[in-house]
């Protein structure tokens, strides 16, 4: 390898600063789970309708995310692309603290975050939830691996392998993510297939963009070398990638537009549910998908630091406006019981259901962020991850 | 069930050393930690002997629980129902709530804490303890 | 030895007197389901349990089961939307003639139950007898179950609860859902909301065994047509509708 990997200084002001921020973030998260955990679900916006909510938003962006982190590493190990070999370290990295982050909301989320031991004791081999739970540990173990693989000298020659099977699995936990509403066949929403692709899709534009976010962060405040070649064959791929999942958003609304049962689903979310066509329209599709094409397609703005970090920042956020549609506005969408009868009861049946997130869960949903990022500036502070120069030579060499 | 068991290993390793404290605590003269005060239970004997029971009631509740809840066998020897009609204290009404209530003090003297009465009801119900219902 | 308190002779009493009840009063098993069980025998397939509702029957205004079915369960009875319902009123109106009906929503006990398939931790799950239950013990509070149930089911317990009947443990954080009153057949009665519906003179619900031909719901599931709800999902519901 011609690049030497270093570990940041990480005494400056603003490290400690950033570490401070974050540390901030995490505790109010974890007092607000405290306090969701000590009163009940009751002090949250969830209801008996909206069962999951701004929680289960950021968990499973951050765990979709996490998967695609690792495509930095995966297009070196597993495509042989030299190029990316000496990102692919912080791209492992980045996978796990993302997972860890997500993982964290998700079990403080639970009604009985006390059993989380029973979690892990008790299996029902039918529900994907409980494959899930060795596949997220699966994941942590083989990412590990091959962090070990491609950081010791050693272990080098079998990097190659253990990242092709890192990539696998990555693949199939998506899958599993995916398919945790996939096979919800109650629901107008979800009991769909394609959402294990689209998640997947998704999951390599997640990915990158947080992989971006970081790089471009972690190399301009150490105000290391960082090339022009480097940035410009990531945006790139990270337009393809944001236009990967607008097409599987495409052919998931336009397959639902076809069956005469969804169209009022479909109505609901696009056109007249209020709050989610908004957060679809505006949010996932504008803000989160066009205008990042939009500048990281410029020929003269997309190659610039500001907007590449403007466009991948864009494309976090829109991920979280995708996240609330697709899982509260699923939800807030009514089950219907008898097709052709209007439905009413003191339970809300056959009416658009209400949810107005509280601050702990908006508290704690942050915090998976927050957490994942200390992970990041503490193991790069640690651990030699990032290559000290990345310059475009170096890089072409390489 | 590996872990089943795993689970009922660890209760089983804690009933020892609380049932080992309490043993302790009677052979020596008072010491300065509180004995339990249990209340007086109704009848003059329990389901099975005390010796057994204080070890055992935890593993005898966890198999009778499976059974009840996944068999629907409602038995009267071993149930938490039963439990719970003998040992409600006499003035209080309830075996948890104040330091003298049959299985509070008993679980505060071992610091075991007690998960079963945040869903299970603590007191007797009355107007069937009355109409002598099962 | 002491001689035995009277007390607790009593309790034991009343212990082997329900089994002489149910064996040795067939009064009281020909009103009840004859699930013909001994109390330490445990449930089998041989039973299905089932429950009929009439909705031609079924007053729009009348929550008499809703009632009978929060005092038996010791739930609030509140309708705010963190309140659990174990059984809701829904009113239906056809969209276009725009008849009217009125009927019991609850758990459907299917024999194929999705809340069943999605729990992780198996807390989920359904007797022998058919009778889909909670195991609150392993229930961690995910939710995905209510995700998955296509009727709106179940509810997680928002806040602590207290002063919970002996026979319905109920807990914040934990799910929980229509057991046909579990304890009621156990003892071999109906459920609640069954025998408050017969109080009332309505006579719209009808619970037995969907395994005997001889029971009542079995006769009268094979003499008049009767619904699934959400029959598409092929769920095979304990509950069936009839009128609608």
């Amino acid at each position: 390898m011609g690049i030497a990997l270093h570990a940041i200084e990480g005494r400056s002001p603003g490290y400690w600063g950033l570490l401070g921020a974050l540390g901030a973030l995490t505790a109010l998260g974890l007092a607000g789970a405290w306090y969701m955990e000590h009163h009940g679900h009751v002090v949250t916006g969830m209801t008996n309708q909206i069962v999951w909510g701004v929680p289960h938003v950021f968990a499973v962006f951050l765990i979709v995310a996490a998967s695609g982190a690792l495509n930095v590493a995966s297009i070196a190990s597993v495509f042989g692309r030299t190029f990316y070999k000496p990102l692919a370290p912080l791209s492992g990295l980045l996978a796990i603290a993302l997972l860890a982050g997500g993982l964290m909301v998700l079990v403080l989320d639970l009604g009985r975050a006390d059993r989380l031991v029973v979690a892990m004791t008790h299996f029902n081999f039918k529900s994907i939830f409980a494959w899930n739970i060795f596949l997220y540990t699966g994941f942590f173990a083989l990412v590990a691996v091959y962090l070990w693989a491609m950081l010791e000298r050693r272990m080098n020659r079998y990097a190659a392998a253990v990242g092709f099977g890192a990539f696998v699995w990555r693949l199939v936990l998506t899958t599993g993510t995916g398919s945790i509403f996939g096979f919800l066949v109650a629901r107008a929403a979800y009991d769909s297939a394609l959402l294990a692709p689209l998640f997947i899709a998704l999951s390599f534009s997640y990915g990158l963009a947080a992989f971006l976010i970081v790089l471009l962060a972690a190399y301009g405040w150490t105000g290391r070398e960082l090339g022009a070649a480097v940035l410009a064959r990531l945006k790139n791929l990270q337009i393809v990638f944001v236009a990967a999942a607008l097409y599987f958003v495409a052919v998931y609304h336009l397959t639902n537009l076809y069956l005469a049962k969804q169209g009022a689903y479909v109505r609901f979310i696009l056109v007249d549910g209020g709050v989610y066509p908004l957060a679809f329209w505006g949010g996932q599709v504008l803000l989160g998908s066009l205008v990042p094409m939009a500048l990281l397609a410029h020929p003269r703005l997309g190659a610039t630091r500001g907007a590449i970090a403007v466009a991948a920042t864009l494309v976090v956020l829109g991920g979280l406006a995708q996240m609330f549609v697709t899982i509260v506005g699923g939800q807030a969408f009514p089950l219907e019981l008898f097709p052709g009868f209007a439905e009413s009861s003191t339970f809300f049946d056959g009416e658009a259901h209400r949810y107005v997130p509280s601050a702990p869960e908006l508290a704690l949903g942050v915090a998976g962020i927050a957490v994942a990022g200390i992970l990041v500036a503490l193991a790069v502070k640690l651990v030699a991850f990032l290559p000290a120069r990345l310059g475009d030579p170096l890089a072409d060499s390489a | 069930m590996a872990g089943r068991a795993v689970f009922a290993g660890l209760i089983f390793a804690t009933a020892l050393g609380a049932g080992w404290a309490l043993a302790q605590e009677r052979t020596a003269a008072a010491g300065r930690v509180p004995k339990p005060a249990l209340a007086q239970a109704k009848g003059d004997k329990c389901v099975d002997p005390t010796d057994f029971m204080r070890r055992n009631h935890m593993q005898v509740l966890l198999h009778h629980r499976d059974r009840t809840m996944h068999e629907g066998i409602r038995t009267p020897q071993h149930s938490l129902k039963g439990c719970v009609e003998c040992h409600a204290g006499p003035q209080s009404g309830t075996v948890v709530g104040g330091s003298d209530d049959f299985c509070q003090s008993c679980h505060a003297y071992a610091a075991v804490s007690i998960d079963c009465f945040e869903c299970h009801a603590a007191r007797p119900r009355q107007a069937r303890a009355g109409a002598r219902k099962p | 030895m002491k001689p035995v308190d009277p007390t607790r002779r009593q309790f034991l009493a009343a212990a082997g007197g329900a089994v002489s009840i149910l064996t040795l009063a067939p009064g009281v098993l020909l009103l009840a389901p004859a699930h013909g069980r001994a109390p330490d025998q445990p449930v089998t397939g041989k039973v299905r349990w089932g429950l009929l509702i009439d909705t031609t029957k079924c007053a729009a205004g009348c929550a008499d089961c809703v009632a009978a079915c929060n005092r038996e369960n010791g739930l609030s009875g509140g309708t705010r939307p963190t309140d659990p319902q174990w059984i809701r009123k829904v009113e239906l109106k056809d969209r276009r003639p725009g008849r009217q009906a009125s009927l019991p929503m609850m758990c459907q006990h299917c024999a194929q139950p999705p809340c069943v398939d999605v729990c992780p931790t198996g807390a989920s799950f359904k007797r022998a007898d058919g009778i889909v239950l909670v195991d609150k013990h392993i229930c961690i509070g995910c939710r995905y179950c209510m995700m998955a149930c296509p009727y709106k089911a179940r509810s997680l317990v928002h806040e602590p609860v207290t002063g919970q009947s002996p026979d319905v443990p109920r807990g914040k954080g934990t799910v929980e859902s229509c057991t046909f009153c579990v304890q009621r057949v156990d003892r071999g009665e109906t459920p609640a909301c069954v025998e408050a519906c017969a109080a009332a003179r309505h006579g719209a619900m009808v619970f037995g065994d969907l395994n005997d031909p001889a029971s009542e719901i079995a006769r009268r599931l094979a003499a008049y047509p009767s619904t699934r709800v959400r029959a598409d999902l092929a769920l095979d519901p304990g509950v069936r509708y009839q009128g609608i």
